[in-house]
């Protein structure tokens, strides 16, 4: 199957996130980068059907500055056959705008699926991928945690709050990966130095105006010291009276 | 004076809360912009107009009601036409979706299909001019941002629990419609819905979440949680992603940064340590205990009571004590 898969590169969200002095980014000194987690979930699971479902291509997709290349070579290392780059000085803050420019790029790619991560981890919109889809008039699953293709037809789990739908539906379809789903493998040594020979092109994004634009980011505001009530079970009676009688929640 | 559209989201003919907090949130909103209506859409069987009159409760002038046999589960397809379609022959300033699963399928097909940009998982908003501000955690909870939306109708999913649904009662008007495309000609239908465990209560909707880490040792352990949320009476369980996946809970139990971001009035942490990727997903709570073995673990710094202790030894007991505090009531 011809599998697109479009990944974003993110900053590790184990930083403890400075906010830049332009007060609308945040600080990128010592940030360490990688695909966002569900992305890698989607290479990963786009790598094993073709492996078992052969033969097939999967192609990596990534819209933003020349330092996207990084993920999209990291992608090539652990199985992909090509890469894309959208070029643009930075990626958008309007999903719209971005889900338009891939939709540019994936109209005619004929692929049979386009998977996505369920959200970024950064950005946590979960939009571009069912706007792609809706672009494309195209099914679109939304985070799955189980998926099976055959015969042109695709059946997934998605976890709802507290329940949980099974749906199926025709390719070619937009697929987005939430927990559940395999974890990116790891880069062989020989899939990097495989990565360097595999094309890797770079063609301009097409941009949009953009109607949803970022004014400011800022620190959540920090939860006041809290304070050890006691140590083991002696201690229960006395937070079970804390709970009633100051915080009001028994 | 525009009118604002609110998806009331319905599962197995019985409304949700994030319903009633899209409406009451459309309600606000209408109220800030010099009074408009609320018009509220509700989806689903034949049968489900009988569940308008509880959305007039909270603010809306309007349901528009689509029954229709192929709607009794969710069909994204035909649910993303009919509201786009809904909305852009009512001239709204404004659309307000659950940034639920189902919402967050939803709500940005429907802005595709009209072309119009959105704002997804906004804990708040408020019209500036010509356009709507929100605020919308981003950096697994740690930081907000604020965006600035422009363009009309402004398309928004709101976060399950940000903002409490409040009362505004109003005798609600009804009007049939039908489903603008066929559910049955949809590319993905919803084959099978598994509804988990009878009664019990969502981490997203339960008032009281009692949450496991490793720190429970094993799957058979978390049978001392579920006694204590039983013990509350109106509590969920919630797992650490280290819990979820070792297997010993579903993965939809998952709380933190890539499972469910929740905001209850009481958290309890049994046994977690409180990695980043944890505390993305529970600081917002009002109150937060932390039972841990280890008074340096980082769940102490955002909880506002701990117990040092081990957390096997430590839960029986605090099981009975919260049963006789709730049967004195």
């Amino acid at each position: 199957m011809k599998i697109a898969v479009c990944i974003k590169r993110v900053p590790d969200m184990e930083t403890r996130f400075k906010i830049a002095a332009s007060g609308t980014a945040v600080d990128e000194a010592g940030l360490k980068y990688d695909m966002s987690d569900f992305d890698g979930y989607a290479v990963e699971t786009a790598l094993q059907l073709n492996e078992k479902q052969g033969p097939g291509e999967t192609v990596v997709i990534s819209l933003g500055p020349d330092v996207v290349q990084e993920q999209l070579r990291k992608a090539l290392s652990m199985g992909a056959d090509r890469a894309v780059q959208l070029k643009a000085e930075r990626v958008p803050t309007d999903g719209l705008v971005i889900a338009r420019a891939l939709a540019a790029e994936l109209k005619g790619g004929a692929y049979d699926l386009i998977f996505f991560g369920r959200q970024a981890v950064d950005s946590a919109n979960a939009t571009v991928g069912p706007m792609v889809a809706e672009l494309l008039g195209l099914p679109c699953a939304t985070a799955v945690s189980t998926l099976d293709i055959a015969n042109g037809r695709g059946t997934a789990r998605r976890d709802l709050e507290g329940a949980a739908e099974i749906v199926e539906f025709a390719l070619p379809a937009v697929v987005t990966i939430d927990e559940g789903m395999p974890r990116a493998r790891y880069p062989s040594l020989k899939g990097i130095m495989a990565a360097k020979k595999k094309p890797l092109e770079v063609k301009p994004a097409q941009l949009g105006e953009e109607r949803l634009t970022l004014e400011k980011m800022e620190l959540p505001p920090e939860r006041a010291a809290g304070r050890i009530v006691g140590e083991g079970p002696g201690a229960v009676a006395e937070l079970v009276r804390l709970l009633h009688t100051e915080a009001k929640v028994l | 004076m525009a009118n604002t559209f609110a998806f009331a989201e319905s599962r197995g003919g019985a409304l949700r809360r994030v319903a009633f907090e899209a409406v009451s949130a459309a309600r606000a909103l209408a109220d800030a912009s010099g009074g408009g209506e609320v018009h509220a859409m509700l989806v689903g069987a034949p049968g489900i107009a009988s569940l308008a009159g509880e959305l007039g409760k909270y603010g809306a002038d309007m349901v528009i009601v689509v029954e229709h046999a192929g709607l009794a589960n969710a069909n994204v397809e035909a649910l993303a036409a009919t509201a786009a379609a809904r909305i852009k022959a009512g001239g709204y300033r404004a659309a307000i979706f659950s940034a639920s699963a189902q919402g967050r399928d939803l709500a940005p097909r429907v802005a595709a299909q009209l072309g119009v940009s959105m704002a997804a998982d906004v804990t708040a908003f408020e019209l500036a001019g010509d356009a709507l501000v929100v605020k919308h955690p981003a950096y697994a909870g740690k930081v907000i941002a604020t965006l600035k939306l422009t363009g009309s109708p402004a398309i928004v999913t709101l976060r399950p629990g940000a903002r409490a649904a409040v009362e505004a009662v109003r005798e609600a008007r009804v009007e049939s419609a039908q489903p603008t495309s066929d559910p049955g000609a949809s590319k993905l239908v919803v084959k099978e819905m598994i509804v988990g465990g009878g009664t019990k209560l969502d981490i997203g909707d339960a008032p009281v979440i009692v949450s496991g880490g490793r720190g429970l040792k094993s799957a058979e352990n978390f049978k001392l949680v579920e006694d204590l949320a039983a013990a509350f009476g109106n509590a969920a369980v919630g797992a650490t992603r280290a819990v979820t996946d070792d297997g010993w809970r579903p993965h939809s139990d998952q709380i933190g940064q890539t499972g469910r971001q929740v905001s209850p009035e009481l958290y309890v942490a049994l046994g977690i340590s409180g990695a980043i990727q944890h505390i993305a997903g529970m600081r917002n709570s009002r109150t937060i205990v932390a039972i841990n073995k280890d008074k340096e673990a980082p769940i102490f710094k955002v909880a506002d009571y701990g117990i040092v202790g081990d957390v096997i030894e430590i839960l029986p007991v605090l099981t009975a004590a919260v049963k006789e505090a709730r049967a004195k009531g």
